[in-house]
């Protein structure tokens, strides 16, 4: 008899309507709202950046801005320089981060809250007081070369990196694997390359993708450097066609969605049949 | 037995040891150079990175505090301080903490509506759609920034041509994108998206659960709201508000490129000076500029953690 009464309640429970479900109409309404002001601020400066891009001086539609871009004056140079150092950053990034992220979860748990702090400083500190003591401290010779800059760049992207590289060790049985690659036979370099690293793949990606768009984006440390960097290059060129900066610019913007979706949903699609994989097996 | 007792002792170096016994069984006794190979492994294996963020990070800061106290003929002097903190430097800096507290505490709300909005949908694309849209634009500052808003609300901007069509042409109403809140417009752009980005993990410990026992119980929205939502909330906000807050103070390159240096701001008045805008003898004044940034965050966050602590403790 007991027993029955909470069965009774519940039913009586069931049969009433669920409070989220009366409430939801009111909750669509309000979303809607937000949303479409979220929308119209977002989306009405990406429309009028591309409208821009397609259009003449007379104000008519036109390639002519998109068609122009290779061939402008110093394009391709500042394009293959950020190309470089984005090239440069990324290897110096993933080379300095994985396996010290790597040897901190394995072995030194405790220092994670060095690192942690460690890697959240480039965020707390200006980018433009640390250039300011960079310029300051480097020796001439690297402040001769583009390459500074990669260097600088690698100290940007660590609070990136390490956060995406922090979160896929976690999610993973790090100690069960490596003790296994170990216990087979293989050497450090084999665990971590062979066993570690794909087991990384979509927190190694997520870096890449940061890194990437960070250095491609970054214009104060560039600017300030005196290099031509795709951004200065930009900025520079709105003097001589602003439709053709423009141009440039939305391409850039639109290339570097289209990659993180890319390299995003090729990594579900993947993943996806890793699973199926294991479930057919 | 004592032995290898010693020897695990001496393989255990310093405070960042493993778990006790996790490599404690595999090998009971060890060559004595073995272990002192192991006892440098950790120094080996952390020199790469502390090497690195030291000449990267610790250096500059170190020479922009050292040259902030150094006269143009390299003697000790707090001239550069008292420069820095009158007259049009304290006023720069006096515009990038206004500047930034605004971008910092309108887009820390509008954020936490919008994330709200989007967490409790029930429409995956479109949580997913914001997830990658969000990552983007928060970091989208520069050059393309402003661009796309000169195109928009330029003189000649798509949008003010729309509002002059209803005779609102925002530019006969006082407004100038190329002002200080221009700037506070253009930086809404990455400053919202930053927000839900940080924001989103906390709702997602918003369990409904409180929620639909909160109005069993007879609370209603707002009381919710009141009691639950914002304190469980309060501590993430405010920490998104200060992340907001950092990046509002040193962003340079958008208020740089939409205002060509127009605007008095810190950041912009070393990227000027760096640039060799400086009067003879004031070579050093720019140190000064950055050390004065770094206070300004520094008791920011300071500040931040008297809050959080009183936070949690409002919590229990």
């Amino acid at each position: 008899m007991a027993a029955l009464i909470p069965d009774v309640v519940e039913d009586a429970l069931v049969t009433v309507e669920p409070p989220a479900r009366r409430r939801w109409p009111r909750l669509r309404v309000w979303r809607a709202v937000v949303l479409f002001i979220a929308g119209a601020y977002f989306l009405i400066p990406i429309y009028a950046g591309l409208r821009f891009s397609f259009e003449n001086d007379a104000g008519h539609l036109s390639l002519y801005a998109v068609r122009a871009i290779p061939s402008e004056p110093g394009f391709s140079a500042a394009f293959w320089l950020s190309m470089r150092l984005a090239v440069v950053t990324l290897a110096l990034t993933l080379v300095l981060m994985v396996p010290t992220s790597v040897y901190v979860h394995l072995k030194f748990p405790r220092l994670r809250r060095l690192l942690d702090f460690v890697t959240i400083l480039p965020i707390v500190i200006p980018p433009i007081v640390l250039i300011l003591g960079v310029l300051r401290a480097a020796p001439l010779w690297l402040r001769a070369s583009p390459y500074l800059l990669s260097l600088v760049y690698v100290i940007l992207s660590m609070p990136f990196v390490y956060r995406s590289l922090d979160a896929g060790l976690s999610a993973i049985d790090l100690k069960t694997l490596v003790e296994a690659s170990r216990s087979l036979g293989g050497n450090w370099f084999n665990t971590l390359w062979r066993v570690v690293v794909p087991n990384l793949r979509s927190a190694l990606l997520s870096a890449t993708v940061l890194t990437l768009a960070l250095v491609l984006g970054e214009f104060t440390m560039a600017s300030l450097d005196l290099w031509t960097t795709l951004p200065v290059w930009i900025y520079q060129f709105q003097q001589v066609d602003a439709h053709v900066s423009t141009a440039v610019s939305m391409v850039s913007l639109v290339g570097t969605w289209l990659l993180i979706t890319l390299i995003v949903s090729l990594d579900r699609s993947q993943s996806r049949r890793a699973r199926r994989r294991t479930n057919n097996s | 037995m004592t032995s290898a007792t010693s020897d695990e002792q001496l393989s255990v170096p310093g405070p960042g040891a493993t778990a006790p016994g996790a490599g404690g069984a595999d090998v009971a006794v060890r060559s004595r150079r073995r272990s002192l190979g192991r006892a440098l492994a950790p120094v080996a294996a952390m020199a790469p990175f502390s090497i690195y963020s030291f000449l990267g990070l610790g250096v500059p800061i170190l020479a922009v505090i050292y040259y902030a106290f150094q006269s143009e003929q390299g003697k000790p002097t707090l001239s550069n301080i008292t420069l820095v903190t009158h007259g049009s430097y304290l006023l720069g800096f006096e515009n990038s903490i206004v500047l930034a507290l605004i971008t910092s505490i309108v887009p820390g709300i509008l954020g936490l509506i919008l994330a709200y909005a989007i967490a409790t949908s029930r429409s995956n694309l479109l949580k997913r759609l914001v997830a990658t849209a969000s990552g983007v634009l928060a970091n989208f500052g520069g050059i393309n920034l402003t661009f796309m808003f000169i195109a928009t609300l330029g003189s000649t901007g798509i949008l003010t041509a729309w509002l002059s069509a209803i005779h609102l042409n925002p530019w006969n109403f006082g407004f100038n994108l190329y002002s200080f809140y221009g700037v506070v417009l253009v930086y809404l752009y990455f400053q919202v998206p930053l927000m839900v980005l940080v924001i989103t993990p906390a709702l997602g410990g918003l369990r409904p659960s409180w929620r639909e026992a909160a109005e069993n119980m007879g609370a209603s929205s707002w009381r919710y709201w009141r009691h639950v939502g914002i304190p469980v909330l309060m501590p993430s906000v405010l920490g998104g508000m200060l992340l907001l807050f950092g990046s509002g103070f040193a962003a340079y390159a958008t208020a740089e490129t939409l205002t060509a240096g127009t605007v008095t701001l810190a950041p912009i008045q070393i990227g000027s000076l760096l640039a060799g805008n400086q009067l003879a003898g004031q070579e050093n004044v720019g140190y000064a500029v950055g050390l004065g940034m770094f206070v300004v965050l520094a008791l920011t966050m300071i500040l931040y953690g008297l809050v959080r602590r009183r936070a949690s403790k409002w919590l229990r």
